[in-house]
């Protein structure tokens, strides 16, 4: 990776990306999970795609509260990894409580939980098959946080967005290492 | 919508349609969209096997947005291509709310793996 940008001015580059998404700025800096909510009541027009960027979100964070239950449920878990597992679980539930209170306050309606996910269980036959499971999970979660940091139309919810992503990439971490794989096996994240 | 999409066509080159894609790469590509999809079931995000040559919107039972849903868009190579490369400006109003894949080799990786998706392979 030689450099962040492609487009060497970072105003340029926030001006393609606009002119590309048609995702709308208000200019307002809302801060919505830092409790501010006069200013988040005052924020413009991209409120409702921000709005639909976290719901997106609250649905992987939904289906991963149910993938660790499984995991949980599975008898397959020692009791330092299942610990692990329900802590990490925990963190989701965390996420998807917040996330889903920020979709109330910008005027979304937060998505559901599914009554049923799909999960591949014929798939996990020991510990180690549960890990790899929800190692890639977090990994994808990571990769999905990625994309959604720089669309958001308020900074604040990037900065928060930045801050789950940093936890999904600590249970991949730790979930690898758990493997006997290399935690971090590379500089960046994609 | 057939105006935005074919306004989106002109806009973005079709890049990844071009280029040779990596099937084996694109596999390990593959892993950033493990939040959201699976080949074989839905998820977050709609099934993937059997994806080109599908019509968008069109699996059973999936919960899609209304922009995806009534998009009239066939899962081409190219039209995959342009959509990884910004699902929300050539779908606006989608759910799949990611910035996109940047690098066009990287598209044509993750779409040559998931020509080789079969839903009955699993």
């Amino acid at each position: 990776m030689s450099s962040f940008l492609s487009i060497p001015d970072p105003m340029a580059a926030r001006r393609l990306f606009l002119g590309r998404s048609g995702v709308l700025l208000s200019g307002a800096a809302v801060a919505l999970l830092a409790g501010r909510d006069v200013l988040a009541a005052k924020a413009g027009d991209s409120k409702a795609a921000d709005a639909q960027i976290l719901n997106t979100a609250l649905g992987a964070e939904l289906e991963a509260i149910a993938a660790y239950q499984v995991g949980a449920e599975s008898g397959l878990l020692q009791k330092p990894t299942l610990a692990l597992a329900l802590q990490f679980q925990g963190h989701h539930k965390e996420h998807a409580d917040v996330l889903a209170k920020t979709v109330q306050k910008l005027g979304g309606k937060p998505v559901a939980a599914k009554r049923k996910y799909s999960f591949p269980v014929e798939g996990l036959k020991n510990e180690a098959d549960v890990l790899r499971f929800a190692a890639k999970l977090e990994q994808g979660a990571v990769s999905a946080y990625l994309g959604a940091v720089p669309l958001f139309g308020n900074r604040d919810l990037s900065k928060a967005a930045a801050s789950i992503l940093g936890d999904e990439a600590m249970h991949w971490a730790v979930l690898r290492n758990a493997l006997g794989e290399n935690p971090v096996p590379s500089a960046f994240v994609s | 919508m057939r105006r935005v999409l074919l306004a989106t066509a002109i806009a973005f080159p079709i890049g990844a349609a071009g280029a040779a894609g990596d099937a084996k790469r694109g596999e390990e590509l593959y892993a950033r969209c493990a939040a959201c999809h699976a080949l074989a079931y839905d998820r977050v995000g709609p099934r993937h096997c059997d994806l080109l040559g599908r019509r968008a919107g069109s699996v059973p039972g999936f919960d899609y947005s209304p922009a995806m849903k009534h998009s009239r868009m066939i899962w081409t190579k190219e039209n995959l291509s342009r959509f990884l490369a910004n699902p929300m400006g050539v779908v606006p109003g989608t759910t799949m709310t990611y910035a996109g894949v940047d690098n066009s080799q990287e598209r044509a990786d993750l779409i040559a793996y998931l020509g080789t998706a079969n839903c009955n392979k699993r």
